[in-house]
């Protein structure tokens, strides 16, 4: 079959993977947008470089917010990953089936 | 109810059975798997027992049986569900055509086989003549031999030059063209050409790599002497014909005649395939009801004789809670078979140890196989697998504690589950597969309690979850917070008093002493769960006492161990629970304020030491009043408990005899009764000295629950910090992309490492500490199974006999 690119295992494997992916991903986005604490460490921060308070919240506020844009890009491509997967691995079991 | 409590009550029953009801009584226990025969003729060679024609009889159908299916193209559909046994009539039938069957598919294979041979023949016949062609007309320096041959082939004795032409082995050719090389004395001429895409072999169906060879000579006698060499190199030889038109006319026959033989070959293909496909739709039923058949002779092989022959003695094991079942069985045998005498089960009250058997279900037999493997309960002692479902479960979780990892591991057992059913039909030699499914409902809950411990340790993927809000608050002004990067949050101001409602707080996560507080926390919290699984592992002894009719034994050594343990270990525990209650950063007495925090561990090693702890001004030596007098006595009353477990059971056993001896009479016995006196105190101090000795040793030992727990936090910290971190820089959307590939990598290694390898590692410590620290205080583990008469263990082995040892070859 022309359409099948990889096998039932890849296949599995990544389809797992993306919805994996596309669960965690978003709920990271969700909890950057609404700014959690616990995932301060992870944004980029210039060192020493604030000269004020408000300086320094814009630059979280900032980071924050692409870190969430970020991670839904990110879920979107595991999205199609997903699609891409489940399409193989359908492609897959049909011609283990058809046999 | 409470069959997991311990082991069921077993019987031994005799039967008494008529031969012709036999058969059908144990076909219906063999299906119900309820008795576990004895062998009544150890002593009588397997070829002398009465059902030996009928256990060969089976074993022969087998044999052809799984011949036969060792020829299907591809594995035979399962077997139907035959509900009913097979009548004698019905078996030889089944006989017959297995007979047939057999012989048929022989056949067919055999014609098969003659018909390729021909085949290859007629390929390397034609292979050999195109070859040969060139031979003979390739280069002009050759045109002489060729004419010259021509010349001796046609007008007989007038040239000398003849030829031979033959196919032979490729790996053959070299040491055959020097022997004739040698026997001839150089004097012929020898020509070879591999044959390029490789023929098959007829028979096994390897591939043959061949070469056809032309060798020219002079003469007869070297003719003849050629020939003997082919025959021993094992070349085929074929008559060639030396003139063009005569191969070309040889070239179309054999054209032809392959053409031929193709189509018949494929009809013979077909044929066979229809056969076989016929076949393939019965024979796992057929496997089934002869292995049956075979099981079921076994067993009456098992059984004696009385003395008139007239009925069949059995005796076997029995669950007590089975035996109307038992009785139903004989019973339907003695209907089916139409005899007028009834089968009679009779009790035999005996000395000998019962096998244990444990009923389980699909739920416990998991946590049932983990005790097993340690060694099989004696005989209706208390089975630790009933508190092993919790305690595993929980043990495993307090190391392996992270929410993600737990959902994991949860939603992999339980997509298991789930699937259950069509999974348990496939049935695969994948030992790692097998093991992740037989311990399905383990990882379940193993994946739900780490979730819960999670939760309590506050970690997801290493990250904390600030549900309830943090009981911390900032003390700092804007300007102090610019100045600095690190700062002290003096509980006495910044903590609100209220702890946080569930778990840890999650302030914690950003504090730089945040391991120094969860490894106090950590060790602290698995010494307390182990001396509390201890003290219940002791006291599950009472339970054995007191079933097993010792109740001096509570006092002589159930007593003296848990206030050995209690005294000493528990009171280290309510030591820190001390600790934690009465001292405060914002206690009023200075007494108690944080700083007078006395350390536990050397409190209690002062205890030990007889020594008194260094007093600094405002803080007091002691916790509190009374307690140098109250450590005194607790130190004094677990080193009273040793000798009386050391003492205790040899006296009492001294005791007891010397009672008895007074009410017989004394005498000669003496002598002997000073041997064992002598090894119950061996044993008994073995006994004290490990007790005594593990206390401290497996107290120390459950520390483990805080090592691992400490080492799965911070590689999963370590593993979000190096590498999921690397994507979350922020900027533009590309940094999506990064992020998206790190991801995947961050998913495989969590899942390498942190859900298998360290599932693996806190699995096995897990195992460690119910063997070793929870069963030693009170399991024997000296019985033996019982391996109850039932086919569908009998199948099962069957298959695996079957994967060990593939079958022989075809039937001679």
């Amino acid at each position: 079959m022309a359409c099948t690119i990889c096998g039932p295992k890849f296949s599995l494997c990544a389809l797992v993977l993306s919805v994996w992916g596309i669960i965690q991903l978003t709920l990271m986005g969700v909890f950057y947008q609404i700014g959690a604490v616990a995932l301060l460490e992870d944004l980029p921060m210039e060192e020493g470089g604030h000269h004020s308070i408000t300086d320094f919240i814009a630059q979280v506020e900032d980071g924050y917010t692409q870190n969430a844009h970020n991670c839904w890009i990110a879920a979107l491509l595991y999205v199609i990953t997903l699609v891409v997967s489940g399409h193989q691995f359908w492609m897959n079991n049909r011609a283990s089936v058809s046999m | 109810m409470g069959a997991m409590f311990r082991s069921e009550e077993m019987v031994l029953c005799q039967m008494f059975v008529q031969p012709e009801a036999a058969y059908v009584s144990m076909y219906e226990l063999g299906e119900a798997g309820i008795a576990q025969f004895r062998d009544l003729n150890p002593h009588v060679n397997d070829f002398q027992r009465r059902y030996v024609s009928e256990v060969r009889r089976c074993s022969e159908m087998e044999r052809k049986l799984r011949w036969v299916s060792a020829e299907l193209p591809e594995p035979p559909p399962p077997p139907k569900p035959s509900p009913r046994i097979l009548s004698p009539r019905e078996i030889n039938i089944l006989e017959e055509r297995i007979d047939y069957i057999e012989s048929e598919i022989h056949e067919i294979t055999k014609n098969a086989q003659n018909l390729k041979t021909d085949y290859l023949s007629l390929i390397e016949l034609k292979i050999l003549i195109e070859k040969t062609q060139t031979f003979f007309q390739d280069h002009s320096a050759h045109r002489k031999i060729s004419a010259s041959v021509q010349v001796y082939n046609n007008e007989g004795a007038l040239g000398h030059l003849g030829f031979i032409a033959g196919v032979v082995a490729t790996p053959r050719v070299a040491s055959f063209e020097r022997m004739l090389w040698r026997i001839s004395h150089g004097n012929i001429f020898f020509k070879q050409a591999q044959i390029e895409e490789p023929l098959k072999d007829p028979i096994t169906g390897h591939e043959l790599q061949k070469t056809v060879f032309v060798v020219f000579f002079h003469g007869e006698q070297i003719k003849f002497r050629v020939k003997k060499v082919c025959t021993g190199f094992q070349a085929t030889l074929y008559p060639c014909p030396a003139t063009y038109k005569d191969q070309q006319d040889m070239l179309a026959g054999v054209g032809t005649r392959i053409k031929d033989l193709e189509i018949v070959l494929e009809q013979t293909e077909n044929h066979r395939r229809l056969v076989l496909a016929n076949i393939a739709r019965d024979i796992n039923t057929w496997m089934v009801a002869v292995r049956k058949e075979k099981a079921i002779y076994h067993t009456l092989n098992m059984f004696s004789m009385d003395i008139i022959k007239k009925c069949l003695i059995a005796e076997c094991w029995v669950p007590r809670s089975d035996l109307p079942l038992l009785q139903r069985a004989l019973d339907d045998g003695v209907k089916t078979s139409g005899s007028p005498i009834p089968s009679i089960i009779h009790q035999v009250p005996t000395q000998e140890i019962p096998p244990t058997f444990n009923r389980t279900n699909k739920f416990t037999r998991g946590f049932q196989n983990l005790i097993d493997s340690y060694g099989i309960a004696s005989y209706r002692e208390v089975n630790p697998a009933l508190y092993t479902i919790i305690t595993f479960p929980f043990l495993f979780a307090v190391m392996f504690g992270d929410m993600g990892h737990g959902l994991i591991m949860t939603a992999f057992a339980a997509i298991i589950i789930i699937l259950e059913k069509r999974l348990a039909k496939q049935k695969t030699d994948n030992e790692i597969w097998n093991i992740f499914f037989g311990g399905r409902y383990i990882i379940l809950l193993m994946g739900l309690f780490s979730m819960y411990t999670g939760l309590i340790y506050n970690d997801v993927f290493s990250k904390s979850l600030n549900i309830f809000g943090s009981s911390w608050r900032n003390v700092y002004d804007n300007a102090t917070l610019m100045k600095h990067k690190m700062f002290d949050l003096d509980p006495a101001v910044a903590y609100t008093q209220t702890p946080y409602p569930f778990g840890l707080d999650p302030a914690w996560q950003f504090a730089s002493n945040n391991i120094i507080f969860l490894n106090s926390f950590k060790m602290k919290l698995s010494i307390i769960f182990g001396v509390i699984h201890m003290a219940f592992g002791v006291t599950l002894s009472v339970v054995n006492f007191k079933f097993f009719k010792k109740p001096q034994m509570i006092f002589l050594q159930y007593l003296p161990q848990i206030l050995f343990l209690l005294l000493l270990f528990w009171y280290l525990c309510i030591l820190m629970f001390l600790k934690w209650i009465l001292y405060s950063t914002v206690a009023t007495d200075p007494v108690y304020g944080s700083a007078c925090a006395p350390s536990v561990l050397i409190t209690f090693i002062n205890m030990m030491l007889f020594k008194d702890s260094e007093v600094r001004p405002p803080c007091d030596a002691f916790m509190y009043d009374g307690q140098k007098a109250i450590q005194r006595t607790f130190l004094a009353i677990p080193f009273l408990c040793i000798p009386v477990m050391l003492c205790g059971k040899p006296v009492y056993q001294i005791l007891v005899k010397r009672r008895q001896s007074q009410s017989v009479e004394g005498g000669e016995v003496e002598k002997m009764e000073e041997d064992g006196i002598g090894e119950v105190m061996i044993t008994q101090a073995i006994h004290t000295i490990e007790y005594v000795l593990g206390a401290v040793s497996h107290t120390a030992s459950y520390l483990r629950l805080w090592a691992l727990s400490l080492a799965h936090a911070q590689l999963s910290a370590v593993l979000w910090q190096r590498l999921l971190r690397m994507g979350l820089g922020g900027g533009s959307p590309v940094m999506a992309i990064p992020l998206f590939f790190l991801f995947a990598v961050w998913a495989f290694f969590t899942l390498a490492i942190l859900v298998l390898m360290e599932g693996l590692s806190a699995f096995l410590h897990t195992l460690r500490l119910h063997w070793v620290e929870f069963m030693s205080k009170f399991y024997e583990g000296q019985g033996y199974a019982f391996l109850p008469f039932s086919f569908s263990v009998i199948l099962e082995n069957d298959d695996e006999d079957v994967k060990e040892k593939p079958n022989g070859g075809p039937p001679q």
